[in-house]
Protein backbone atom coordinates (compact mmCIF):
# COMPACT_ATOMS: atom_id res chain seq x y z
CA UNK A 1 0.00 0.00 0.00
CA UNK A 2 1.12 3.51 -0.81
CA UNK A 3 2.48 5.46 2.10
CA UNK A 4 0.41 8.07 3.88
CA UNK A 5 2.45 10.88 2.37
CA UNK A 6 1.96 9.58 -1.16
CA UNK A 7 -1.79 9.42 -0.76
CA UNK A 8 -1.90 12.90 0.69
CA UNK A 9 0.06 14.22 -2.25
CA UNK A 10 -2.22 12.48 -4.68
CA UNK A 11 -5.28 13.99 -3.01
CA UNK A 12 -3.71 17.42 -3.28
CA UNK A 13 -2.98 16.88 -6.95
CA UNK A 14 -6.48 15.76 -7.80
CA UNK A 15 -7.91 18.72 -5.94
CA UNK A 16 -5.76 21.07 -7.99
CA UNK A 17 -6.93 19.39 -11.17
CA UNK A 18 -10.53 19.83 -10.16
CA UNK A 19 -9.89 23.51 -9.57
CA UNK A 20 -8.64 23.81 -13.11
CA UNK A 21 -11.49 21.85 -14.62
CA UNK A 22 -14.11 23.79 -12.71
CA UNK A 23 -12.49 27.05 -13.82
CA UNK A 24 -12.56 25.80 -17.41
CA UNK A 25 -16.18 24.90 -16.96
CA UNK A 26 -17.00 28.42 -15.89
CA UNK A 27 -14.99 29.99 -18.68
CA UNK A 28 -16.73 27.76 -21.20
CA UNK A 29 -20.10 28.70 -19.73
CA UNK A 30 -19.48 32.38 -20.18
CA UNK A 31 -18.04 31.91 -23.65
CA UNK A 32 -21.03 29.81 -24.55
CA UNK A 33 -23.27 32.70 -23.63
CA UNK A 34 -21.34 34.96 -25.98
CA UNK A 35 -21.43 32.41 -28.77
CA UNK A 36 -25.13 31.81 -28.35
CA UNK A 37 -25.75 35.53 -28.48
CA UNK A 38 -23.84 35.70 -31.73
CA UNK A 39 -25.84 32.83 -33.08
CA UNK A 40 -29.09 34.50 -32.17
CA UNK A 41 -28.14 37.82 -33.70
CA UNK A 42 -27.07 36.01 -36.83
CA UNK A 43 -30.28 34.04 -37.07
CA UNK A 44 -32.19 37.18 -38.11
CA UNK A 45 -29.83 37.77 -40.96
CA UNK A 46 -29.80 34.16 -42.06
CA UNK A 47 -33.57 33.86 -42.06
CA UNK A 48 -34.10 36.97 -44.12
CA UNK A 49 -31.33 35.90 -46.41
CA UNK A 50 -32.86 32.51 -47.01
CA UNK A 51 -36.24 34.08 -47.64
CA UNK A 52 -34.75 36.35 -50.28
CA UNK A 53 -32.84 33.45 -51.82
CA UNK A 54 -36.05 31.47 -51.95
CA UNK A 55 -37.81 34.33 -53.69
CA UNK A 56 -35.11 34.64 -56.26
CA UNK A 57 -34.35 31.06 -57.02
CA UNK A 58 -37.99 30.23 -57.70
CA UNK A 59 -37.71 30.81 -61.42
CA UNK A 60 -34.23 29.54 -61.98
CA UNK A 61 -32.77 26.41 -63.42
CA UNK A 62 -29.42 24.96 -62.59
CA UNK A 63 -26.83 25.59 -65.21
CA UNK A 64 -27.81 29.20 -65.51
CA UNK A 65 -25.03 30.24 -63.15
CA UNK A 66 -21.56 28.79 -62.86
CA UNK A 67 -21.99 28.24 -59.14
CA UNK A 68 -25.15 26.22 -59.72
CA UNK A 69 -23.61 24.12 -62.41
CA UNK A 70 -24.31 20.49 -61.60
CA UNK A 71 -21.64 18.44 -63.32
CA UNK A 72 -21.03 14.77 -63.40
CA UNK A 73 -19.45 14.12 -60.02
CA UNK A 74 -15.92 12.81 -60.15
CA UNK A 75 -14.32 14.75 -57.36
CA UNK A 76 -15.86 15.52 -54.03
CA UNK A 77 -14.65 18.03 -51.53
CA UNK A 78 -15.55 18.14 -47.87
CA UNK A 79 -15.33 21.15 -45.66
CA UNK A 80 -14.91 19.85 -42.16
CA UNK A 81 -15.60 22.32 -39.39
CA UNK A 82 -14.17 21.44 -35.99
CA UNK A 83 -12.87 23.35 -33.01
CA UNK A 84 -9.33 24.62 -32.55
CA UNK A 85 -8.95 23.28 -29.06
CA UNK A 86 -9.50 20.00 -27.40
CA UNK A 87 -10.74 19.09 -23.93
CA UNK A 88 -14.31 19.15 -25.04
CA UNK A 89 -15.27 15.51 -24.87
CA UNK A 90 -16.23 13.68 -28.00
CA UNK A 91 -17.23 16.85 -29.80
CA UNK A 92 -14.53 16.75 -32.45
CA UNK A 93 -14.23 13.01 -32.77
CA UNK A 94 -17.90 12.78 -33.73
CA UNK A 95 -17.36 15.19 -36.56
CA UNK A 96 -14.19 13.48 -37.67
CA UNK A 97 -15.68 10.03 -37.69
CA UNK A 98 -18.65 11.33 -39.67
CA UNK A 99 -16.23 12.88 -42.13
CA UNK A 100 -14.19 9.70 -42.40
CA UNK A 101 -17.34 7.72 -43.02
CA UNK A 102 -18.37 10.05 -45.81
CA UNK A 103 -14.89 9.94 -47.29
CA UNK A 104 -14.99 6.16 -47.31
CA UNK A 105 -18.43 6.16 -48.91
CA UNK A 106 -17.41 8.53 -51.66
CA UNK A 107 -14.18 6.71 -52.32
CA UNK A 108 -16.09 3.48 -52.62
CA UNK A 109 -18.13 5.09 -55.35
CA UNK A 110 -14.88 5.74 -57.13
CA UNK A 111 -14.76 9.45 -56.53
CA UNK A 112 -11.75 11.47 -55.63
CA UNK A 113 -12.04 13.15 -52.29
CA UNK A 114 -10.30 16.22 -50.99
CA UNK A 115 -10.77 17.91 -47.65
CA UNK A 116 -10.72 21.47 -46.44
CA UNK A 117 -10.26 21.70 -42.71
CA UNK A 118 -11.59 24.54 -40.66
CA UNK A 119 -10.32 24.28 -37.11
CA UNK A 120 -7.12 22.73 -35.87
CA UNK A 121 -8.50 19.53 -34.39
CA UNK A 122 -9.93 18.27 -37.62
CA UNK A 123 -6.68 18.91 -39.40
CA UNK A 124 -4.67 17.10 -36.74
CA UNK A 125 -6.68 13.94 -37.40
CA UNK A 126 -7.39 14.14 -41.07
CA UNK A 127 -3.99 15.15 -42.38
CA UNK A 128 -2.75 11.57 -42.03
CA UNK A 129 -5.00 10.54 -44.88
CA UNK A 130 -3.18 12.93 -47.18
CA UNK A 131 -6.45 14.28 -48.51
CA UNK A 132 -6.32 17.70 -46.92
CA UNK A 133 -6.10 20.36 -49.57
CA UNK A 134 -6.37 23.41 -47.40
CA UNK A 135 -6.35 24.06 -43.71
CA UNK A 136 -7.69 27.01 -41.77
CA UNK A 137 -6.65 26.97 -38.15
CA UNK A 138 -6.95 29.32 -35.22
CA UNK A 139 -9.86 31.21 -36.60
CA UNK A 140 -12.67 29.66 -34.62
CA UNK A 141 -12.22 31.94 -31.65
CA UNK A 142 -13.02 35.11 -33.48
CA UNK A 143 -16.16 34.50 -35.51
CA UNK A 144 -15.44 37.12 -38.08
CA UNK A 145 -17.42 37.20 -41.24
CA UNK A 146 -14.35 37.81 -43.35
CA UNK A 147 -12.85 34.50 -42.24
CA UNK A 148 -15.92 32.78 -43.55
CA UNK A 149 -15.65 34.78 -46.73
CA UNK A 150 -12.05 33.74 -47.35
CA UNK A 151 -12.99 30.10 -46.97
CA UNK A 152 -16.13 30.33 -49.06
CA UNK A 153 -14.32 32.16 -51.82
CA UNK A 154 -11.45 29.74 -51.92
CA UNK A 155 -13.76 26.75 -52.12
CA UNK A 156 -15.95 28.42 -54.74
CA UNK A 157 -12.91 29.23 -56.88
CA UNK A 158 -11.80 25.65 -56.62
CA UNK A 159 -15.25 24.54 -57.70
CA UNK A 160 -15.27 26.91 -60.65
CA UNK A 161 -11.85 25.68 -61.70
CA UNK A 162 -13.35 22.24 -61.98
CA UNK A 163 -11.16 20.81 -59.22
CA UNK A 164 -14.20 19.71 -57.26
CA UNK A 165 -17.56 18.82 -58.73
CA UNK A 166 -19.45 18.64 -55.50
CA UNK A 167 -18.77 20.16 -52.12
CA UNK A 168 -20.21 19.17 -48.78
CA UNK A 169 -20.04 20.97 -45.50
CA UNK A 170 -19.73 18.93 -42.33
CA UNK A 171 -20.21 20.75 -39.08
CA UNK A 172 -21.49 20.09 -35.58
CA UNK A 173 -25.07 21.21 -35.54
CA UNK A 174 -26.02 22.88 -32.30
CA UNK A 175 -29.30 21.33 -31.27
CA UNK A 176 -29.16 22.26 -27.61
CA UNK A 177 -26.49 22.78 -24.99
CA UNK A 178 -26.33 19.05 -24.38
CA UNK A 179 -26.90 17.82 -27.92
CA UNK A 180 -24.90 18.55 -31.01
CA UNK A 181 -24.81 16.19 -33.88
CA UNK A 182 -22.72 16.14 -37.01
CA UNK A 183 -24.63 17.59 -39.92
CA UNK A 184 -23.78 17.17 -43.57
CA UNK A 185 -24.93 19.91 -45.86
CA UNK A 186 -24.59 20.16 -49.58
CA UNK A 187 -22.57 23.28 -50.29
CA UNK A 188 -21.84 23.42 -53.99
CA UNK A 189 -23.31 23.45 -56.56
CA UNK A 190 -25.76 25.90 -55.03
CA UNK A 191 -29.14 24.30 -54.67
CA UNK A 192 -32.14 26.47 -55.31
CA UNK A 193 -33.76 27.09 -51.95
CA UNK A 194 -37.02 25.23 -51.80
CA UNK A 195 -39.83 27.47 -50.68
CA UNK A 196 -41.04 25.11 -48.02
CA UNK A 197 -37.74 25.34 -46.22
CA UNK A 198 -37.65 29.07 -45.95
CA UNK A 199 -40.42 29.70 -43.54
CA UNK A 200 -43.43 27.47 -43.76
CA UNK A 201 -46.28 29.93 -43.39
CA UNK A 202 -45.02 32.28 -46.00
CA UNK A 203 -46.79 30.47 -48.80
CA UNK A 204 -48.79 33.42 -50.08
CA UNK A 205 -46.34 36.13 -49.33
CA UNK A 206 -43.61 34.65 -51.44
CA UNK A 207 -45.81 34.96 -54.47
CA UNK A 208 -45.13 38.71 -54.44
CA UNK A 209 -43.65 39.77 -57.72
CA UNK A 210 -40.48 41.67 -57.01
CA UNK A 211 -38.90 44.09 -59.33
CA UNK A 212 -35.20 43.55 -59.50
CA UNK A 213 -32.55 46.22 -59.49
CA UNK A 214 -30.41 45.75 -61.57
CA UNK A 215 -31.74 42.41 -62.91
CA UNK A 216 -32.48 39.11 -61.20
CA UNK A 217 -29.46 37.51 -62.85
CA UNK A 218 -27.10 40.20 -61.65
CA UNK A 219 -28.50 39.99 -58.16
CA UNK A 220 -28.09 36.26 -58.20
CA UNK A 221 -24.43 36.50 -59.15
CA UNK A 222 -23.90 38.75 -56.14
CA UNK A 223 -26.12 36.76 -53.87
CA UNK A 224 -24.68 33.32 -54.49
CA UNK A 225 -21.20 33.96 -53.13
CA UNK A 226 -22.83 35.74 -50.22
CA UNK A 227 -25.01 32.71 -49.68
CA UNK A 228 -21.90 30.56 -49.43
CA UNK A 229 -20.40 32.97 -46.91
CA UNK A 230 -23.53 32.79 -44.87
CA UNK A 231 -23.42 29.00 -44.88
CA UNK A 232 -19.79 28.83 -43.78
CA UNK A 233 -20.31 31.50 -41.17
CA UNK A 234 -23.34 29.70 -39.88
CA UNK A 235 -21.40 26.44 -39.59
CA UNK A 236 -18.59 28.22 -37.77
CA UNK A 237 -20.99 29.82 -35.32
CA UNK A 238 -22.65 26.51 -34.60
CA UNK A 239 -19.30 24.84 -34.14
CA UNK A 240 -18.19 27.62 -31.82
CA UNK A 241 -21.25 27.42 -29.63
CA UNK A 242 -21.16 23.63 -29.68
CA UNK A 243 -17.51 23.56 -28.70
CA UNK A 244 -18.11 25.65 -25.60
CA UNK A 245 -21.20 23.69 -24.68
CA UNK A 246 -19.31 20.42 -25.08
CA UNK A 247 -16.40 21.72 -23.05
CA UNK A 248 -18.76 22.87 -20.34
CA UNK A 249 -20.32 19.43 -20.01
CA UNK A 250 -17.08 17.53 -20.20
CA UNK A 251 -15.37 19.80 -17.69
CA UNK A 252 -18.34 19.45 -15.39
CA UNK A 253 -17.99 15.68 -15.65
CA UNK A 254 -14.27 15.97 -14.99
CA UNK A 255 -14.86 18.07 -11.90
CA UNK A 256 -17.35 15.52 -10.62
CA UNK A 257 -14.94 12.68 -11.33
CA UNK A 258 -12.24 14.56 -9.41
CA UNK A 259 -14.61 14.82 -6.46
CA UNK A 260 -15.21 11.08 -6.57
CA UNK A 261 -11.51 10.33 -6.70
CA UNK A 262 -10.80 12.65 -3.79
CA UNK A 263 -13.54 10.92 -1.83
CA UNK A 264 -12.13 7.46 -2.54
CA UNK A 265 -8.58 8.54 -1.83
CA UNK A 266 -9.62 10.11 1.46
CA UNK A 267 -11.15 6.80 2.47
CA UNK A 268 -7.94 5.00 1.60
CA UNK A 269 -5.95 7.65 3.44
CA UNK A 270 -8.05 7.37 6.57
CA UNK A 271 -7.84 3.61 6.52
CA UNK A 272 -4.10 3.73 6.16
CA UNK A 273 -3.84 6.26 8.97
CA UNK A 274 -6.03 4.12 11.20
CA UNK A 275 -3.95 1.11 10.29
CA UNK A 276 -0.69 2.80 11.21
CA UNK A 277 -2.13 4.02 14.53
CA UNK A 278 -3.33 0.52 15.34
CA UNK A 279 0.02 -1.02 14.54
CA UNK A 280 1.80 1.62 16.65
CA UNK A 281 -0.55 0.86 19.53
CA UNK A 282 0.16 -2.83 19.14
CA UNK A 283 3.85 -2.06 19.34
CA UNK A 284 3.45 -0.04 22.53
CA UNK A 285 1.16 -2.60 24.12
CA UNK A 286 3.52 -5.37 23.09
CA UNK A 287 6.46 -3.44 24.55
CA UNK A 288 4.62 -2.84 27.82
CA UNK A 289 3.72 -6.51 28.09
CA UNK A 290 7.34 -7.44 27.54
CA UNK A 291 8.51 -5.08 30.30
CA UNK A 292 5.93 -6.51 32.73
CA UNK A 293 7.05 -9.99 32.10
CA UNK B 1 -46.05 63.55 -41.07
CA UNK B 2 -47.24 61.37 -43.84
CA UNK B 3 -47.06 57.63 -43.90
CA UNK B 4 -43.84 56.00 -42.82
CA UNK B 5 -41.94 52.94 -43.84
CA UNK B 6 -40.29 50.42 -41.55
CA UNK B 7 -36.53 50.43 -41.98
CA UNK B 8 -34.42 47.49 -40.86
CA UNK B 9 -30.70 47.22 -41.26
CA UNK B 10 -29.53 43.73 -40.38
CA UNK B 11 -25.93 42.52 -40.26
CA UNK B 12 -24.56 39.10 -39.32
CA UNK B 13 -23.74 40.52 -35.89
CA UNK B 14 -27.23 41.76 -35.26
CA UNK B 15 -29.70 44.46 -36.21
CA UNK B 16 -28.28 47.97 -36.45
CA UNK B 17 -31.33 50.09 -37.17
CA UNK B 18 -34.99 49.25 -36.76
CA UNK B 19 -37.42 52.15 -36.90
CA UNK B 20 -40.20 53.87 -38.78
CA UNK B 21 -38.84 56.48 -41.13
CA UNK B 22 -40.08 58.92 -43.77
CA UNK B 23 -37.62 58.21 -46.54
CA UNK B 24 -34.62 56.01 -47.20
CA UNK B 25 -31.99 56.80 -49.79
CA UNK B 26 -29.94 53.71 -50.53
CA UNK B 27 -26.72 53.21 -52.48
CA UNK B 28 -27.76 50.76 -55.19
CA UNK B 29 -25.20 49.21 -57.47
CA UNK B 30 -26.51 51.25 -60.40
CA UNK B 31 -26.90 54.46 -58.44
CA UNK B 32 -28.70 55.73 -55.39
CA UNK B 33 -32.42 55.31 -55.11
CA UNK B 34 -35.01 56.59 -52.68
CA UNK B 35 -37.72 54.54 -51.06
CA UNK B 36 -40.89 56.02 -49.57
CA UNK B 37 -43.79 54.40 -47.81
CA UNK B 38 -45.83 52.06 -49.99
CA UNK B 39 -43.01 51.25 -52.38
CA UNK B 40 -43.55 48.32 -54.73
CA UNK B 41 -41.72 45.08 -53.86
CA UNK B 42 -38.10 45.34 -54.87
CA UNK B 43 -34.86 43.44 -54.53
CA UNK B 44 -31.68 45.34 -55.13
CA UNK B 45 -27.99 44.89 -54.54
CA UNK B 46 -26.21 47.47 -52.45
CA UNK B 47 -22.72 48.73 -52.98
CA UNK B 48 -20.38 50.03 -50.33
CA UNK B 49 -21.67 53.49 -49.60
CA UNK B 50 -23.81 55.63 -47.41
CA UNK B 51 -27.45 55.17 -46.71
CA UNK B 52 -29.46 58.18 -45.59
CA UNK B 53 -32.78 57.99 -43.84
CA UNK B 54 -34.92 60.83 -42.64
CA UNK B 55 -37.29 60.75 -39.76
CA UNK B 56 -39.23 63.84 -38.64
CA UNK B 57 -36.83 66.18 -40.40
CA UNK B 58 -33.87 64.55 -38.76
CA UNK B 59 -31.57 62.91 -41.19
CA UNK B 60 -29.26 60.05 -40.26
CA UNK B 61 -26.42 58.58 -42.23
CA UNK B 62 -25.28 54.98 -42.05
CA UNK B 63 -22.30 53.50 -43.78
CA UNK B 64 -23.20 50.15 -45.31
CA UNK B 65 -20.70 47.60 -46.45
CA UNK B 66 -22.28 45.93 -49.43
CA UNK B 67 -25.12 43.45 -49.56
CA UNK B 68 -28.67 43.70 -50.77
CA UNK B 69 -32.00 45.09 -49.74
CA UNK B 70 -35.56 43.95 -50.00
CA UNK B 71 -38.69 46.05 -50.04
CA UNK B 72 -42.03 44.44 -49.35
CA UNK B 73 -45.14 45.13 -47.30
CA UNK B 74 -44.09 48.67 -46.49
CA UNK B 75 -40.88 47.45 -45.00
CA UNK B 76 -37.36 47.90 -46.28
CA UNK B 77 -34.78 45.42 -45.08
CA UNK B 78 -31.08 45.84 -45.69
CA UNK B 79 -28.95 42.74 -45.40
CA UNK B 80 -25.40 44.00 -45.35
CA UNK B 81 -22.10 42.64 -44.18
CA UNK B 82 -21.61 45.49 -41.78
CA UNK B 83 -23.17 48.85 -41.05
CA UNK B 84 -21.98 51.78 -38.98
CA UNK B 85 -24.04 54.67 -37.72
CA UNK B 86 -22.64 58.01 -38.85
CA UNK B 87 -22.21 59.25 -35.28
CA UNK B 88 -20.10 56.24 -34.36
CA UNK B 89 -17.57 56.59 -37.12
CA UNK B 90 -14.06 57.63 -36.25
CA UNK B 91 -13.40 60.27 -38.89
CA UNK B 92 -9.68 60.52 -38.23
CA UNK B 93 -9.27 56.83 -38.66
CA UNK B 94 -11.26 56.85 -41.88
CA UNK B 95 -9.08 59.66 -43.20
CA UNK B 96 -5.96 57.71 -42.43
CA UNK B 97 -7.49 54.67 -44.10
CA UNK B 98 -8.29 56.75 -47.16
CA UNK B 99 -4.71 57.99 -47.41
CA UNK B 100 -3.42 54.46 -46.99
CA UNK B 101 -5.80 53.07 -49.59
CA UNK B 102 -4.89 55.75 -52.11
CA UNK B 103 -1.21 55.11 -51.68
CA UNK B 104 -1.79 51.41 -51.99
CA UNK B 105 -3.88 51.86 -55.08
CA UNK B 106 -1.22 53.93 -56.79
CA UNK B 107 1.31 51.27 -55.93
CA UNK B 108 -0.62 48.28 -57.19
CA UNK B 109 -1.69 50.06 -60.35
CA UNK B 110 1.92 50.48 -61.20
CA UNK B 111 2.47 46.78 -60.71
CA UNK B 112 -0.76 45.94 -62.53
CA UNK B 113 -1.84 43.44 -59.96
CA UNK B 114 -5.54 42.93 -60.56
CA UNK B 115 -6.50 41.25 -57.33
CA UNK B 116 -4.72 43.80 -55.21
CA UNK B 117 -6.23 46.61 -57.24
CA UNK B 118 -9.70 45.37 -56.48
CA UNK B 119 -8.81 45.04 -52.85
CA UNK B 120 -7.33 48.52 -52.64
CA UNK B 121 -10.29 49.99 -54.46
CA UNK B 122 -12.69 48.35 -52.06
CA UNK B 123 -10.72 49.69 -49.14
CA UNK B 124 -10.84 53.15 -50.67
CA UNK B 125 -14.59 52.93 -51.24
CA UNK B 126 -15.05 51.89 -47.66
CA UNK B 127 -12.94 54.74 -46.35
CA UNK B 128 -14.75 57.29 -48.50
CA UNK B 129 -18.16 56.00 -47.48
CA UNK B 130 -17.14 56.16 -43.84
CA UNK B 131 -15.91 59.70 -44.26
CA UNK B 132 -19.10 60.74 -45.95
CA UNK B 133 -21.24 59.15 -43.27
CA UNK B 134 -19.09 60.34 -40.43
CA UNK B 135 -18.65 63.96 -41.39
CA UNK B 136 -22.35 64.69 -41.73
Amino acid sequence: MASLKDIKQKIGGVKKTSQITSAMNMVAASKLRGAQLKMESFRDYAEKFNAAMGNLSGGMQSGQFPLMDAREVKTVELIVVTSDRGLCGSFNSHIISRALKLIAEKQKEGKEVSVVCVGKKGYAKLRHGGLVRKNYSDIMAKFEMYNARTIAQEVADNFLDGQADEVFLIYPQFVSVAVHKPAVMSFLPVQPVVEAETGGEKGEESATAYSYEPGSDEIMTVLQPLYLNVMVYHAMLEAGAGEHAARMTSMDNATKACGDIVHDLTLVYNKARQGSITSELMDIVGGAEALKG
Amino acid sequence: MAEKIQLEIVTPTGPVVSEMVDIVTAPGVDGDFGVLAGHAPLLSTIRIGTLVYRNDDQSHTVMVNGGFCEVSNNKITFLVESAEQGEEIDVDRAMRAQARAEKRLAEVQRQQDNIDTVRAETALHRALARLKAGSK
